[in-house]
């Protein structure tokens, strides 16, 4: 590196030299440190890696358990990953418009980002819900929404990826009927609902209810599910949000491994046998920025998982064993400096996500940390990965790291920290008593503020923010969403209410008010509910009128 | 982390950081009210999904000399205002209010337009946002004694 060509502007001080910057390291470029090398989650690294560091025993190849190095034989030889950019702003008719932009250029997926209203349970017309419709997301309140979000596509053929927690199985009644009034049968329909409602208490924070009562609608949604829509993955186990929350690649695999198993332990405890309904589980990691741990971290995933289903759950279909993932890059790796690097940084992070051997990815827009991405911002995401997939000649070979020294080694040590941390919490008395006492967000907020303390004092290099960077950089073009998007909505559901056959409305919520005080099945509820054109908000309300409401206590983080 | 005051102040200033809205995004309104905390700040944090009238009242009953708001999801041309507006109505117009969140650049004008004291957004320095701070909070406090 030519030190001297490079602008080294830092956010303190200015113009230093690199390799003599604030932090004083002049170890070498590759450090993250001025002390030791380490991934980013603190993992010290060997100067160098050989054959003495590969683990003991067999290393299977991939397809076979405990599917380290993949869950197919081919990996992508069979089939590419799905290409499934998470998208949704506006009313359904704008973001029906841009899955079909997607869709016409090339994506195989689709998956659909709701605004907050709708992640918590309420409609568009309600106070609450004022200013913050179909701002991060779209509104969907009512199956005329779910029926112009979808309009011209084909259920049967495209498979759905719906991010959605606490309402899930509310939303799924609304696609499962909005399919059956078009003729499609349930068992042709393929996709997803996140459905995970305990990295909501970590992390993400949209939630309906206590966490009692949502495991209760997770367990009901698992069985009804399994009945009915056989190809529909009922939970998508979730550490991206508490990566991006802050963790380290260590939590986000242990917190998220732990959830999948109190996921799997809720339903036996509902009754469920384990070969029912774990083959639908599915997960959802970040592909951040360290290259190796990442994907050290899919591969320790898939072979703790396999383990603990088959040997501490005594799972005997092998599609229990395999932890299939839907992978996302690194929205909190983005940078509001220089945009255009982050089409650089996604690109690696996608590359991590293939070679870690994802089922599927969502690659960011470089214009994330502004607003909602532009339409050419999103184009490119999905562009960086037909690159990957037809020019770069990756996909040719499944799991091609396999059997590589610090690879290995690597994954041997993520499997062994994340095992460590999965035990503290069964000590704690397993995931909702570590909820309750907020073991969890205590810990991400404490990997997070010691990141940031890295950031702000240079010793982790953000290119762009404490080094490299450039003054007066030219502001690009972002989407933005106009007060009309609300107004247009909110009119467009009171018509929809106003339509409707009140009588029915009125005996279907109460439908959904028995089924909460007693023990039939709440997913069949909501679905009769939204045939006789009952509305999220109000199936909602009832179940918070009967379930109760949740709210974290906000300062405990302090005392931590 | 250069945010430590270079000359000590006698009187700590008190300021409310504020989850706006139902946007659960609190990464950096924890990290933001940390290190206010950490330079020496008495550090009110309301938690999550708090209304504009939650936190006026808040703020008023805190006595603070500081109203911070975080927002990533975009409401903030609703909800800032709002806000605004309750705190003039409760005679508390001179506690500065700063935002920090995903907020386009045209927005940022327009909130400062109607009295917001400063936008932060991503790519602000911790030490850039605990400066104005403290000189917003300490000039609210010296206006007001």
């Amino acid at each position: 590196m030519d030190v001297k060509t490079v602008p080294n502007v830092t956010p303190g001080g200015g113009g230093e030299a690199a390799g003599s910057g604030a932090s004083g390291r002049a170890a070498g470029p590759a450090g993250r440190g001025n002390v030791s090398f380490q991934t980013l989650s603190g993992i010290p690294l060997k100067a160098c890696y050989t054959a003495e560091d590969l683990p003991e025993g067999p290393l299977p190849p991939p397809g076979e358990y405990p599917f380290t190095r993949g869950v197919h034989a081919t990996m992508y030889r069979g089939r590419l990953w799905t290409m499934r950019q998470f998208s949704g702003f506006g009313t359904a008719r704008q973001t029906n418009e841009r899955f079909r932009f997607l869709l016409a250029h090339g994506e195989s997926g689709l998956s659909v980002a709701f605004d907050l209203p709708t992640l918590m349970g309420h409609d568009s017309d309600a106070p609450v819900a004022s200013g913050e419709v179909g701002r991060c997301g779209v509104a969907v309140s009512s199956l005329e929404d779910m029926q112009a979000l979808f309009e011209g596509i084909p259920l049967d053929r495209v498979s759905t990826s719906m991010t959605i927690n606490g309402p899930a199985a509310i939303l799924l009644a609304f696609y499962l009927v909005m399919a059956e009034e078009r003729g499609i049968p349930w068992q042709a329909l393929r996709g997803t609902i996140q459905n995970d409602i305990l990295k909501e208490y970590h992390a993400q924070h949209t939630w309906l209810l206590p966490p009692e009562p949502s495991m209760r609608v997770i367990t009901d949604t698992l069985r009804y599910a399994a009945e009915q829509v056989p190809q529909w993955n009922t939970i998508s186990i979730s550490g991206y949000h508490i990566r991006e929350a802050g963790s380290t690649a260590v939590q986000e695999l242990a917190f998220t491994l732990a959830d999948g198993f109190a996921y799997v332990e809720a339903g036996m405890a509902a009754g469920l046998k384990v070969d029912d309904f774990a083959p639908r589980l599915s997960f959802f990691f970040n592909a951040h920025n360290d290259f190796f741990e990442e994907i050290a971290k899919y591969r320790a995933a898939r072979r703790l998982w396999a383990r603990t289903l088959r040997e501490k759950y005594g799972a005997a279909d092998p599609r229990s064993w395999k932890l299939r993932f839907h992978a996302q890059t690194a929205g909190c790796t983005l940078t509001a400096q220089q945009p255009a690097n982050n089409v650089v940084r996604v690109a690696y992070q996608a590359l991590a996500a293939v070679l870690g051997g994802c089922q599927s990815l969502h690659t960011n827009s470089m214009d994330e940390t502004l607003a909602l991405p532009s339409e050419s911002a999103a184009r490119l995401a999905l562009r960086t990965q037909q690159i990957l997939a037809w020019e770069s000649g990756v996909p040719q070979i499944p799991d091609p790291l396999g059997g590589c020294y610090f690879l290995e080694a690597l994954t041997d040590r993520m499997e062994a920290e994340a095992s460590a941390l999965v035990r503290r919490i069964e000590e704690m008395g397993g995931m909702l008593e570590a909820v309750r006492r907020g073991f969890v967000r205590r810990e991400i907020a404490r990997s997070a503020a010691e990141e940031q303390r890295r950031i702000e004092s240079g010793e982790q290099v953000a290119v762009g923010v404490n080094r490299f960077t450039e003054p007066d950089e030219k502001p690009v073009e972002i989407l933005s969403i106009g007060p009309e998007v609300e107004e247009e909505q909110v009119a467009r559901l009171r018509s929809f209410k106003a339509r409707r056959d009140a009588g029915r409305v009125r005996e279907a919520l109460a439908g959904v008010e028995n089924a909460a005080r007693g023990t039939s099945n709440l997913l069949e509820a909501f679905v009769h509910a939204a045939r006789h054109r009952a509305t999220l908000g109000e199936i909602c309300d009832r179940l918070r009128s009967v379930l109760g409401t949740y709210h974290q206590e906000a300062e405990s983080f302090f005392r931590a | 982390m250069n945010t430590e005051p270079s000359v000590p102040t006698p009187i700590p200033r008190r300021v409310l950081i504020a989850k706006i809205g139902l946007d659960g995004h609190d990464r950096g309104a924890k990290i933001i009210a940390a290190a206010l905390r950490d330079a020496g700040m008495e550090v009110v944090y309301t938690g999550l999904h708090q209304t504009p009238e939650m936190i006026a009242a808040t703020a008023v009953q805190e006595d603070v000399d500081l109203v911070g708001v975080s927002i990533l999801s975009g409401a903030h041309l609703t909800l800032v205002p709002k806000l605004l507006k309750l705190l003039a109505e409760q005679q508390a117009a001179d506690i500065p209010v700063v935002v920090g969140g995903i907020i386009p650049r045209s927005d940022s004008q327009a909130m400062e337009k109607l009295g917001v004291a400063r936008v932060f957004t991503p790519g602000a320095s911790l030490s850039e946002i605990t400066a104005a701070v403290r000189e917003l909070a300490s000039k609210a406090r010296a206006a007001a004694s």
